[in-house]
């Protein structure tokens, strides 16, 4: 059935070096001519005569085996276990703005917990006219709503604050998806619990809470909560994976991922901020004269070039290049980005792959024609508040480095003659 | 262009607040019991709302925390390897890394009471009672010097302890003390002179090797096939040895894999497997107590293999169904199994990982 030469698979670092040779090798490869008939082309291939697999083959289908290095990565010095860990998005690999959930990073305190539909329970208590606690069922039964948006890990690149750190997009800044979500606003399931009972809204808060055993919770002031915050329980169309909080999980748009609270089990009407260990001594951010900032939910506009990046290098020799990456604001829209080719001297407005909509990811392309010397290639969000995302040493200079959280600086890649790349800083 | 989208999210908001909600509820959902509320209610606020009535002194803190918080946080709350350390740091808030602890950063007595309470020990969180979550986190602030050793947490005296970094936060304040990144034009043309490489990843070198990782399809359609087992809800316990699973009734090891995740936060088994907080599981059925190889164990554990001890499933069922009362002195801080049922399918689950 399977076609054996796929067994053979080069190691990454083989296939780096190899696509890299090939690359100089086949220069101006716009204009090549071919040395001879190309026999893929002159003999009758395998999968052009005898058949493929049927129907059904694979009853939910996954990525190609050809595909199999785009997958989510652990950086296994980060943390004490898998356990209590996070991993990263192939970001380096992917095209277009909808993340898929199978590569979509994890982040668990205590592990992706298996809770069925039918054992889930969602309750609302606290400053509430009536307690309430709804079964899955019950939140399909309310009007829903469709919306995308992206959830960034607040400590993504953060490993970055004190000097380029990892080679790779993937992992500078992979802790981010983008999805589609359906589920309930959540500012209809406060109205169905009642609100008269809190009185005053401006100064309440909820507490939102998850049903692992970490008991993740955050406090989030009352007019995020209904304003546009989602109940969801699908995302690109299909049930939320196990890892990002099946059944039901909570979306905090343009806010910090960890308020995304995962298997939702409680949403508490409160006076006042819980004050809970993710919001005091995580995911607050130190500044240089030992103070922090806590409350630091926005996530700031941020851009990063995916392609090409250390993970993906230039393959093909000079001549026409796609650069490409992703950018998002926790602040509205992103209205442009500018990419430089030379570290920051000059650079240029990239082409938005479709305009920007709220809080999601917004792809850019700018398409050159390489001319074979190297790059320092950075890029540059702009977003609908007037905001321009800030170089490393602007945000140095207000930070200190030691904030660990909400590093949006400006990143940069060192692409070489010989079109691989390496993460640096520059002057 | 506001320089202050918050301001305009507010005015927006005020406006929201002001319509009108639906005209009717939608009868959805229905009222939650008293006794509902009390189980998952569980939050404690800074000024100490939602403690419950108790009380616990540093001596019975220590040795609880000894019992079941050392293995990670270490004897001292000094942390073992990267878990997390709970004592020390005063005074390095300014520095070079510093060393955020309840006591040198922690704001609010009260989060390290809900924490412990709710979350800990880890993989047997909610297993504390209230007496000794007061003991441990008496024990906690003896460990940073904020208290004596004769003294007593209790709900009483709670709001009476003031950590030292209380004052040491603010409040977001990113729209003016960053005002300046709202630049509508910035720089597109020389922008600066020169442009020279100051630090490098390369030479850090702390980015994963590929070669450590194990791409899915490397073997094929048989890994495809594991990976859509994976992907499958009622996925069976890895395809791992055939022939030793076939011998073994996979419903039990099925049960067994759950049961493991009990043990999951220290243990490790299965395919690369290696030591973490509790030494790894291949091949644990039928050898030698204390044997695995590069593992730090306690004095009774090797003592016990050294004098012969083997882990048959007789020993090793009487281990894990009360570990502390089977070997007095062992690392491994786990309460044990308290069914037999879950006792005899996590052994059937360590026996297919034999060798």
């Amino acid at each position: 059935m399977s076609d054996n030469s796929k067994g053979f698979t080069p190691s990454r670092r083989q296939f780096l070096a190899g696509a890299a040779a090939a690359g100089v090798g086949s220069a101006v490869a716009g204009a090549a001519q071919a040395a001879g008939p190309d026999p893929l082309i002159t003999e009758v291939q395998e999968w052009a005569s005898g058949l493929g697999d049927g129907v059904d083959a694979t009853p939910y289908g996954l990525p190609i085996s050809y595909e199999s290095d785009v997958i989510r990565r652990n950086v296994e010095w980060l943390t004490a276990d898998t356990i209590s860990s996070i991993n990263f998005t192939p970001i380096h690999a992917l095209d277009g703005t909808i993340t898929p959930q199978g590569c979509a990073f994890e982040r668990h305190h205590s592990g992706a917990i298996d809770l069925k539909k039918e054992d889930y329970r969602l309750m609302i208590n606290g400053l509430v006219d009536t307690p309430l606690v709804f079964s899955y069922a019950d939140l399909e039964r309310f009007p829903r709503e469709n919306r995308v948006y992206f959830c960034e890990c607040a400590a993504n690149s953060g490993m970055e604050w004190a000097g380029a750190q990892l080679n790779g997009a993937q992992f500078t800044h992979g802790m981010i998806h983008n999805m589609e979500y359906s589920g309930v606003s959540l500012r209809t399931l406060l109205e169905e619990a009642g609100l008269d009972a809190a009185g005053d809204l401006k100064d309440k808060w909820v507490y939102v809470e998850g049903a692992d055993a970490s008991s993740n919770g955050r406090s989030i002031p009352m007019d995020k909560a209904l304003d546009d915050v989602l109940v969801a329980f699908k995302a690109n169309g299909e049930a939320l994976r196990k890892e990002h909080g099946y059944p039901v999980r909570l979306v905090v748009p343009g806010w910090e991922g960890n308020m995304w609270v995962k298997w939702l089990r409680r949403i508490e009407v409160m006076d006042g901020p819980v004050e809970s260990r993710e919001e005091t001594s995580k995911y607050t951010d130190t500044l240089e004269d030992g103070t922090s900032r806590k409350w630091t939910w926005e996530m700031d506009a941020k851009s990063v070039v995916t392609s090409p990046s250390p993970q993906s290098p230039i393959t093909h020799g000079t001549g026409p290049l796609v650069i490409t990456g992703l950018a998002w604001s926790g602040r509205g829209t992103i209205t442009g980005v500018d990419v430089s080719i030379d570290g920051g001297k000059t650079w240029s407005e990239a082409r938005l792959g479709a305009p920007g909509t709220d809080k999601a990811l917004t792809r850019f392309y700018l398409d050159i024609n390489w001319d074979g010397q190297e790059m320092f290639l950075q890029s540059r969000a702009r977003d609908s508040s007037g905001y321009v995302q800030p170089t490393k040493a602007q945000l140095r200079e207000v930070r200190g480095l030691n904030s660990i959280y909400h590093n949006n600086s400006i990143q940069t890649w060192w692409v070489k003659a010989n079109g691989e790349a390496e993460n640096v800083e520059v002057s | 262009m506001s320089k202050f989208p918050n301001l305009i999210a507010a005015t927006a908001m005020a406006a929201a607040l002001a319509a009108p909600a639906y005209a009717e509820k939608f009868g959805l959902g229905r009222p939650a019991l008293p006794e509902e509320i009390a189980a998952w209610d569980l939050d404690v606020s800074p000024d100490g709302t939602g403690l419950p009535e108790g009380s616990g002194d540093v001596f019975t803190g220590e040795e609880v925390f000894a019992d079941k918080c050392a293995i990670c946080h270490g004897d001292f709350a000094e942390g073992v390897d990267n878990w997390p350390k709970l004592a020390g740091g005063a005074g390095t808030l300014d520095h070079e890394d510093p060393l955020k602890t309840v006591g040198s950063y922690w704001p609010h007595l009260s989060t390290t009471w809900d924490y412990v309470n709710r979350s800990m020990p880890f993989g047997a969180a909610q297993t504390l009672s209230a007496d000794e979550v007061y003991a441990i986190v008496a024990y906690i602030l003896y460990s940073n010097d904020l208290v004596d050793d004769e003294f007593t947490l209790s709900h009483e005296n709670f709001a009476e302890v003031a950590l030292p970094n209380a004052d040491g936060f603010i409040i977001d304040d990113r729209l003016t003390s960053e005002a300046h990144f709202w630049t509508d034009t910035p720089c597109m043309e020389n922008c600066k002179d020169t442009v020279e490489i100051t630090m490098r990843a390369a030479v850090l070198d702390v980015t994963p090797d590929e070669t450590g990782l194990v791409p899915r399809a490397e073997t094929g359609e048989a890994s495809e096939e594991a990976a859509v087992q994976e992907a499958s809800a009622e996925a069976a316990p890895a395809a791992e040895p055939v022939e030793e699973v076939a011998a073994l009734d996979p419903e039990l090891v099925a049960a067994g894999e759950k049961v493991f995740k009990k043990c999951k936060s220290c243990h490790q088994v299965g395919d690369g497997a290696k030591n973490k907080t509790g030494p790894m599981l291949n091949g644990i059925v039928g050898s030698a107590a204390g044997a695995v190889e590069g593992f730090r164990y306690s004095k009774a554990m090797s003592g016990a293999g050294a004098d012969g001890l083997v882990w048959s499933e007789e020993e090793l069922a009487a281990f894990l169904a009360k570990p502390k009362a089977y070997m007095k002195k062992t690392k491994m801080s786990f309460a044990g199994l308290k069914k037999d049922a879950d006792v005899e399918a996590v052994i059937a689950y360590l026996k297919s990982f034999d060798g």
